[in-house]
C-alpha cells in the first residue's frame, strides 16, 4: 500500500517534469513546478516516515523493464530511512527554489530536470532488482549531469560536466559488474535471488571493490572524489544542495544495500578496508576544503569529509557484525545513519546560504565577500547554525552523531583481531583531527564571508534574500537544533534500520521520552543529553545577561576600530580566505599537498609590489587521474590515423576483426 | 534531589568565584620568582570590577555577533566548568557530564571567540583567529586521544565514573595514565594560551594569539572574556585533579560540616597546581608559533602511545 503510494508520487514527479518542459520559462511555470515538487516530496516524506515506523516489508513487481525479470520494488526499513532523507532534502530544496529560482537565467534548463532528478533518486532506493536499480541510477546521473550543465557558457562548468559524466559512467559500469558478480552464473538479477546465497570470500572481496568504485565514486570517497567539488558547485545552489546533501546519501544507500544486505559481507578484513578508506577520506576532504576560497567548492569538498565519517561508521558496523558483536554493530550503524540524516540537513542549509549569498552578490569567491552579516542578518544567522552543526559543536546535531561514532570506536577493544583493535583508534584519531579541522574550516567559511569588512562593491551592496528562501533555511536550522536537543528520538526511529542491518538496536526509551539521554549500549555509564545541555546553556546565558544588567555599566559607544593603534582603511589589510588558512597550510598542507610558498621581495628602493606565490599539488589528481588522462590521450593520438582510412581498408578491418572474434570463440569453446 | 541541585549550584558558583583568584595566584607566583612584588592576588577581581564599571567601546562595524559573543563564550565555558565534579558526583547533571561533551563545549566557545576575532576585519583579529584554530586543530585530537585512553582504562567517558575508577584500589601504577597526564598538561598549556605557547600578558603583535582575538573588546565585554579565560584555566586544573589526583576527597573529620573537608582538599590541590604553573612559566621561554604544532604533535603521540600500550596489555 505504502509502496504503491510512493511509486505514484514518483510517477507524479515524472509528470511534473514532462509538464515543466511545456510550461517552460514563465513565472507560473516556475512556481507550479517547484510547488508541485514540494507537495509530492512532502507526501512521499510522510509516506516513507510511516513506512519506517511501520516496520513491515512490502514488495511489488511491475510488468515493465526486462520481460523475464519485470521491475521489482521493495520498501523495507533501510529503504524507508533513505527515502526520508531524500524526500526531506528534496522538499526543502523545492521550497527554497520557489524563492531562489527567481535568479535563474535559463529556467528551462533547470525546471524539467529537477523533479526528474528527485524521482530518479527515489527509484534507486526503491529498486529491488539490478536492472531497475542501474536504470534509475543512470537516470539520476544523467539528470544531475544536465543540471550541472545548466550554465554551460562557463568553461569551468563544461569541464566539470565532462569529468562528471566520465566518472558517473565509470561508476555505473563498476556497479553493473558488481551486480553481475553477485548474480553469479545463473544470471538472476533480482535482489531477492542475490540475498538468498552468500558469496565466498573472493567474490565478496571483488564485490566490495566494485561497489566502492561504483557507489564510492558517487559518494566522493578519496581518491574517487575528483568530480564532486567541480560538479556540485557548478549547478544552481538548490541543486548543489540536492547533489551534496542527498545524492551522496543515495550512494551511501547503494553501498549499505550491497554490503549489509545483498553481499552480506562477513569478513573482518573487508570491513578494515572500509574503515581505513573512511578515515583517509575524512582527513583529506577537510584539508582540501580548508585550502579552498570558493564558498560553494569549500562546501562540496567538505561533503567528502562527512562521507568519510559515515564510511568509518559503516565499516565499524561491518566489523562488529562480522565478529557477532551485534549491540556494538547497532551502535556504529546508528551513528553512521544518524550522521547521514544530519549531514543532509546542514549541508543543504549551508548550500542554501551560499545560494542566498550568490543571489545577493553574484559572488562565490570568498576573497571578494565579507561583512554580509550587516546586509543579510537572517541568512548569516542560519548559516552560522549550519556551520556550528557541521563542525560537530554541542548542543547541535552534528555533535550527537559524532559522539555516537566515537562511542562506537571506544568499543574497539572488544575486537578479537589485532588488526581491527589498532585500526579503530587510528580511525578515531583521524576523525578527531577531521572534526577539529572542520571547525577551523567553518570559522573560515563563515568568518570570511559574513564577518569583517566588505572586500568588493558587490559585497557592499548585497541585500537580504527573499522570505521563502529564508523560510526554507529557517526550517532546516530548526531541525538541526531539534535533532541536537533530542537525539534519542532520532536514534529510536532508526531502531528498525539497525535491527535490519545489524540484528540489534541501540537501547532507547522510545519516541515517547525525548528528554532521555543518549546511551550507547546497555549497561554503559556513558551518556549524552542534548536537552540538558541546551537548557544549561540557555540558563547560563540568561544568568550572565541578568548579572550584566545588575552589575555592569550598560552603555556602549561606537568608535573606529582600535587595531593596536594602526587601523588601516583598506579592506585588503584584513585576513582573507587564503591568509586565514595559511598556518594550517604550513602545518598540514606541506605534507598533504606539498604546499610551497615563494615570496618575491623587491630590492630596497624598488617600488614594485611584493608578491607571494603559493603552489599546491593535488596528490590524487597527480598520482592517479593525470596519468590515466595522459594514457587515454596517448592511445587516442595513436589511433587517430584510423579516422582517415579509405572505405576498402575499413571493410578489411571489419572482416579481420570478425575473423579474430570467430577464431577466439572457436579456441575458447 | 534538592541536595543534589544545591550541590550543583554551589559547585557552579564556586567555579565562577574561584576562577579569578587562581589567575591572581599564578601571576603573583610568577612575579615573586621574577623578584618583583607583583600585584595582590585579588587584583583580577579588581580588574573585573573596573571593567564592568566602564562603558564599552564597540568598533563602528561591529555586528550583533561581536556584541553577543562574550556572553556566549562565558556561558559555554561556565557550563563546561560546572560539569566537572569537584565537591562530589551529582546525579542531576550526571547524564551530561561526558568528557567528550565538555571538550565539545570548549570547542564551541573557541568557535565563537575566533569568529568574534574576525568580525571587525582587522589584521590582528585575523592573525589571532587563524593561529587559534591552527593550535586547536592539533590540540583537540590530542585531547580526544587522551579521552580514548581514559575510556580504555576506566571503561567510560563519563567523568564521575572515571574519577570513581581512579580512586578505587583496583588501579595500581599505570604507564598509560602517566603518558596521559603529560599529554593533558601539554594540551592544557596550549588551550589556555600559557607560556611557551602564548603569553597572556603580552601585546607584542607577532606573538599574540588569544590577546589578538580580543584586542577590540573593552568594558563589560572584556570583563566577560577575561572571566571566561580564567574559568577555562580553572576548568583544566580541576580536570587534572578530577582525573589524575582525585585522592583525599573521601576523608572525613568529625565535627566538620559536610563537604567542607572536600572543599578544603580541593582548594589545597588547586592552589598547589596554580603555584606549579607559575613556576613552570618563569622557567621556560615562549616558542615560535610554528614550533607549536610540534609541541602538540608530541602530546598527540604521547596520548596515542597511551592508547596503544593500553590495547597491547591491560596492565600498562
Amino acid at each position: 500500500m505504502m509502496l504503491v503510494a510512493l511509486l505514484l508520487c514518483v510517477a507524479g514527479l515524472f509528470a511534473v517534469a514532462v509538464a515543466a518542459t511545456i510550461l517552460a520559462a514563465n513565472v507560473p511555470g516556475r512556481v507550479l513546478t517547484y510547488g508541485a515538487t514540494a507537495a509530492l516530496t512532502l507526501v512521499a516524506l510522510s509516506l516513507s516516515a510511516l513506512g519506517l515506523f511501520g516496520g513491515g516489508i512490502e514488495t511489488l513487481r511491475l510488468p515493465i523493464g526486462l520481460p523475464w525479470l519485470g521491475a521489482n520494488f521493495r520498501l523495507d526499513a533501510l529503504a524507508a530511512f533513505f527515502l526520508v532523507v531524500v524526500n526531506l532534502g528534496a522538499a526543502a530544496s523545492s521550497i527554497f527554489a520557489l524563492g531562489y529560482g527567481r535568479h535563474e537565467t535559463a529556467p528551462q534548463r533547470v525546471l524539467p530536470f529537477f523533479p526528474a532528478f528527485i524521482a530518479a533518486m527515489n527509484l534507486v532506493v526503491l529498486a529491488d532488482d539490478a536492472f531497475s536499480f542501474l536504470f534509475a541510477w543512470e537516470f539520476m546521473s544523467l539528470t544531475s549531469w544536465a543540471l550541472v550543465l545548466s550554465h554551460d557558457r562557463d568553461a569551468t562548468n563544461r569541464r566539470a560536466g565532462f569529468i562528471y559524466i566520465v566518472m558517473a559512467g565509470f561508476g555505473t559500469l563498476a556497479l553493473l559488474l558488481a551486480f553481475g558478480v553477485l548474480a553469479g552464473t545463473d544470471g538472476n538479477y533480482a535482489f531477492a535471488a542475490m540475498r538468498a546465497h552468500a558469496p565466498d570470500l573472493q567474490t565478496a572481496a571483488l564485490v566490495l571493490f566494485l561497489v566502492l568504485l561504483g557507489a564510492g565514486s558517487k559518494a566522493g570517497i578519496v581518491p574517487l572524489h575528483v568530480w564532486l567539488p567541480l560538479a556540485h558547485p557548478a549547478a544552481p545552489s538548490h541543486v548543489s544542495a540536492l547533489m551534496s546533501g542527498v545524492m551522496t546519501k543515495v550512494a551511501v544507500y547503494a553501498f549499505a544495500r550491497v554490503a549489509f544486505d545483498l553481499a552480506n559481507l562477513s569478513d573482518w578484513r573487508l570491513s578494515a578496508v572500509v574503515i581505513a578508506l573512511g578515515g583517509v577520506t575524512a582527513v583529506l576532504g577537510v584539508l582540501y576544503a580548508l585550502m579552498e576560497h570558493d564558498l560553494k567548492r569549500l562546501l562540496a569538498y567538505h561533503t567528502v569529509e562527512n562521507i568519510g565519517i559515515i564510511f568509518v561508521g559503516l565499516g565499524l558496523a561491518l566489523a562488529f557484525r562480522a565478529n557477532g558483536l551485534h549491540a556494538a554493530a547497532a551502535l556504529a550503524a546508528t551513528a553512521a545513519l544518524f550522521h547521514v540524516f544530519n549531514h543532509s540537513l546542514f549541508k543543504s542549509l549551508l548550500f542554501f546560504g551560499s545560494g542566498a549569498v550568490l543571489g545577493a552578490t553574484r559572488e562565490r569567491d570568498m576573497e571578494r565577500l565579507g561583512g554580509l552579516i550587516h546586509r543579510m542578518p537572517k541568512t548569516a544567522a542560519y548559516f552560522l547554525i549550519g556551520a556550528a552543526a557541521i563542525s560537530a559543536l554541542p548542543p547541535l546535531n552534528g555533535f550527537a552523531s559524532e559522539w555516537l561514532t566515537f562511542q562506537a570506536i571506544f568499543l574497539s577493544p572488544h575486537f578479537p583481531q589485532w588488526g581491527l583493535r589498532f585500526l579503530a583508534p587510528a580511525a578515531g584519531a583521524m576523525l578527531a583531527l577531521a572534526a577539529a579541522l572542520a571547525a577551523a574550516c567553518f570559522v573560515k567559511a563563515f568568518g570570511i564571508t559574513f564577518l569583517g569588512r566588505a572586500r568588493s562593491p558587490q559585497a557592499e551592496t548585497g541585500r537580504e534574500t527573499d522570505k521563502i528562501s529564508l523560510a526554507a533555511m529557517a526550517g532546516l536550522a530548526a531541525l538541526c537544533i531539534v535533532a541536537g536537543a533530542v537525539p534519542g528520538t532520532f536514534t529510536a526511529a532508526l531502531a528498525p534500520v539497525s535491527q535490519m542491518i545489524a540484528s540489534d538496536h541501540m537501547p532507547s526509551r522510545g519516541l515517547a521520552a525525548p528528554w532521555s539521554p543518549l546511551v550507547p549500549s546497555l549497561g554503559s555509564a556513558n551518556s549524552y543529553n542534548g536537552l540538558v545541555l541546551l537548557a544549561l546553556l540557555a540558563a547560563a546565558i540568561a544568568l550572565v545577561m541578568l548579572a550584566l544588567r545588575i552589575l555592569a555599566n550598560g552603555t556602549s559607544r561606537r568608535a573606529p576600530a582600535w587595531d593596536c593603534g594602526f587601523p588601516d582603511p583598506s579592506p585588503a589589510t584584513q585576513y582573507g580566505a587564503e591568509s586565514f588558512a595559511q598556518p594550517i597550510r604550513r602545518v598540514f598542507g606541506t605534507i598533504a599537498f606539498r604546499a610551497r610558498e615563494e615570496v618575491f621581495m623587491p630590492q630596497p628602493g624598488d617600488t614594485a609590489a611584493a608578491r607571494i606565490h603559493v603552489r599546491l599539488i593535488d596528490p590524487v589528481w597527480e598520482a592517479i587521474f593525470a596519468p590515466i588522462a595522459r594514457g587515454v590521450g596517448f592511445v587516442a593520438d595513436t589511433m587517430n590515423p584510423l579516422q582517415f582510412l579509405t572505405i576498402r581498408r575499413y571493410l578489411m578491418l571489419v572482416f579481420l576483426s570478425l575473423v579474430v572474434l570467430l577464431a577466439v570463440l572457436a579456441l575458447w569453446l | 534531589m534538592t541536595a543534589a541541585l544545591a550541590l550543583q549550584g554551589a559547585q557552579s558558583v564556586l567555579a565562577l568565584i574561584l576562577a579569578p583568584l587562581i589567575t591572581g595566584i599564578v601571576r603573583k607566583t610568577k612575579a615573586r620568582f621574577q623578584l618583583r612584588r607583583g600585584a595582590s592576588i585579588l587584583q583580577p577581581y579588581r580588574d573585573l570590577a573596573r571593567l564592568l564599571r566602564k562603558e564599552s567601546v564597540l568598533a563602528d562595524n561591529a555586528s550583533w555577533l561581536f556584541d553577543l559573543a562574550p556572553t556566549v563564550i562565558l556561558a559555554f565555558t561556565w557550563v563546561a566548568a560546572a560539569l566537572i565534579p569537584v565537591l562530589g558526583t551529582d546525579p542531576v547533571l550526571a547524564s551530561a557530564a561526558d568528557l567528550i561533551a565538555i571538550v565539545g563545549l570548549l570547542a564551541s566557545a573557541r568557535f565563537v571567540l575566533a569568529l568574534a576575532g574576525l568580525d571587525i576585519g582587522t589584521s590582528f583579529g585575523g592573525i589571532g583567529a587563524s593561529r587559534e584554530v591552527m593550535i586547536a586543530s592539533v590540540a583537540e585530537p590530542a585531547m580526544l586521544m587522551l579521552i580514548f585512553a581514559l575510556a580504555l582504562i576506566a571503561g567510560s567517558t563519563h567523568l564521575p565514573a572515571i574519577t570513581a575508577f581512579v580512586q578505587s584500589p583496583a588501579l595500581g601504577l599505570r604507564i598509560s595514565l602517566g603518558l596521559g597526564l603529560i599529554g593533558l598538561i601539554m594540551v592544557a598549556i596550549a588551550e589556555n594560551g600559557r607560556i611557551p605557547i602564548d603569553n597572556p600578558s603580552t601585546h607584542l603583535e607577532l606573538t599574540m594569539v588569544h590577546e589578538a582575538m580580543v584586542l577590540e573588546y573593552s568594558g563589560r565585554h572584556l570583563a566577560l572574556i577575561e572571566l571566561a579565560s580564567s574559568l577555562k584555566l580553572l576548568l583544566y586544573l580541576s580536570l587534572i585533579i578530577a582525573v589524575f589526583l582525585p585522592w583525599g576527597a573521601d576523608i572525613h573529620w568529625s565535627g566538620w560540616p559536610p563537604y567542607a573537608e572536600r572543599l578544603l582538599v580541593y582548594l589545597a590541590k588547586i592552589v598547589a597546581l596554580a603555584f606549579l604553573l607559575g613556576l613552570f612559566e618563569v622557567s621556560i621561554a615562549k616558542m615560535r608559533v610554528f614550533r607549536v604544532p610540534q609541541f602538540l604533535g608530541a602530546a598527540l603521540m604521547l596520548t596515542l602511545l597511551a592508547v596503544l600500550l593500553r590495547l597491547v596489555s591491560g596492565s600498562f
